[in-house]
Parts: C-alpha cells; sequence; structure tokens
C-alpha cells in the first residue's frame, strides 16, 4: 500500500509538482526520486510545489523541501511552495523555511 | 487531586520505515479517547514520527532491532510517551538537539526532529547509553 503519491507536469516555463498523502521518511525517498527526475529533465525556471493534498508532514519532508531548493537552484530555477495546511505550515515555520521559499497560498471558492 | 494512571498501551515494533505510519496512527488512535484537540493530535502525530524516525534512521542505522512505544494516560489528562530503542546510543545529546544537526547528511535529514519534538511537547527528556540506546520521554498535557 502507498501512502503517498506525486505528480509532476511540465507547463511552459512551470513545472507543477503535486505531493498528496504523507510525507515521512518512509515515503520522502520516492517522492524525492520522482520530483529529481522532472526537475532534471526538464530543467524548469519555476518549480512550484502544491503541498495542498498532504495529510501529514514530519522533518523528512522539511529534508525533501530543502533538497529539491537546491536542485532547481542548480538547474537555474526557483522553487515555490503552494497551499500548505494549518499542519504543515507548523513545521515548515518552525525550521524558518518561508525565509528561503517562498509560501503561496491560493484558496479556492467551494462550489 | 492526586493523579492516577487511568490507561496504558505499550507497543514493540520492528525498527523498519514502512512501521513509521503505524506507529504514529497507532498512539494517535489511543489518544483520541481522551477526546484531544485536533491540533493537539496532529502535534502527537510528529512528535511520535520523529521519534520512531530517529531509531529507524539512527539507532539501527546498520542492524535491524525493536523500537519500545508505551503510553500513559492520567486523570489530570496528561499523557507521558515513551520511545525507547536498543541501537547504537548518542554521542553527545545536546548537540544532536541542536536544530539542523544531522550526522546523516547524505539521506537528506533536516536535523530538526528533537527541536520539533521539544516545541510540540510540554518536557521532552532524552537519556542515551553508548550502545546501549536511547529513550525518549514526552510529556503532554492535554487542554492547556
Amino acid at each position: 500500500m502507498e501512502i503517498a503519491s506525486v505528480k509532476c507536469v511540465m507547463n511552459k516555463d512551470t513545472l507543477n509538482i503535486e505531493i498528496e498523502g504523507d510525507v515521512d521518511h518512509h515515503t520522502a525517498k520516492f517522492i524525492r526520486s520522482e520530483i529529481d527526475k522532472a526537475i532534471f529533465y526538464y530543467r524548469p525556471k519555476v518549480a512550484l510545489l502544491n503541498v495542498g493534498k498532504v495529510d501529514f508532514m514530519d522533518s523528512s519532508g522539511l529534508g525533501l523541501i530543502l533538497g529539491r531548493y537546491t536542485n532547481v537552484k542548480e538547474v537555474g530555477g526557483v522553487l515555490k511552495i503552494l497551499n500548505p495546511s494549518k499542519d504543515t505550515e507548523k513545521i515548515l515555520s518552525l525550521a524558518g523555511i518561508e525565509r528561503l521559499i517562498p509560501i503561496i497560498k491560493i484558496t479556492k471558492n467551494a462550489n | 487531586m492526586k493523579k492516577v494512571l487511568t490507561n496504558s498501551l505499550s507497543l514493540k515494533l520492528t525498527a523498519l520505515s514502512q512501521n513509521e505510519s503505524f506507529a504514529r496512527q497507532s498512539v494517535c488512535a489511543f489518544i483520541a479517547q481522551l477526546d484531544p484537540t485536533l491540533e493537539e493530535l496532529s502535534n502527537v502525530r510528529i512528535i511520535v514520527s520523529e521519534a520512531v524516525t530517529n531509531c529507524v534512521v539512527h539507532a539501527y542505522k546498520k542492524t535491524s532491532g525493536d523500537i519500545f512505544i508505551s503510553v500513559k494516560c492520567y486523570s489530570d489528562r496528561s499523557v507521558r510517551i515513551k520511545i525507547k530503542d536498543r541501537g547504537c546510543g548518542i554521542d553527545d545529546i545536546e548537540q544532536a538537539m541542536a536544530p539542523f544537526y544531522t550526522t546523516d547528511t547524505l539521506g537528506e535529514r533536516s536535523g530538526m526532529g528533537f527541536a520539533i519534538m521539544q516545541s510540540l511537547s510540554k518536557k521532552l527528556t532524552v537519556r542515551s547509553e553508548k550502545s546501549k540506546g536511547t529513550s525518549v520521554d514526552i510529556y503532554i498535557k492535554l487542554g492547556e
């Protein structure tokens, strides 16, 4: 049973990365390799990491994000984090991630 | 009023990364009986995940072994969670607990595990003995 999944879609200059499920030490290895494949293949100007569907994240997620930040920078792009939940944001702010990586929040209207 | 032990749980599980999710979910399911807030539950989920991950990544890095989890609930809505291993032990606890310190840079560890556990619990005690193992004691008070 997989408790996490990741989707990477390139659109113009932007690599849209969407993680779903739990990001912990166990799932981080797989998520990391999927994202890195896309980063080094597409070499995007912007990598948008959508964490809106992340149900759980611990410090392994911080390692994952910081590692991707470095890799996106290496190909000449910038990493941005999209739609963290309250719980995810708590972990991000404990490490001061927002000082390094822009966090964008887009609220969707319920329909 | 004297606080009394009202409920307890003991779990022993193999130190495998696929058990990290089981461990945090089990402890949360047990604590749910105390009617915690969503935020309190989320904090426990993270604390347990960090401590169990430490056992898998650091304590038993070259060997295999067991993780012992015990949860004790008290009448004053305080909870003690103990997460213990019989792994390699920590050389310098103070250094290990410092934010962003990690010995496992290749594994992309953030070094924030202990700092996060500390900030989400009321009290955290770490005991460790070289080659004997490590025990992390977490004290939480619900409804504060």
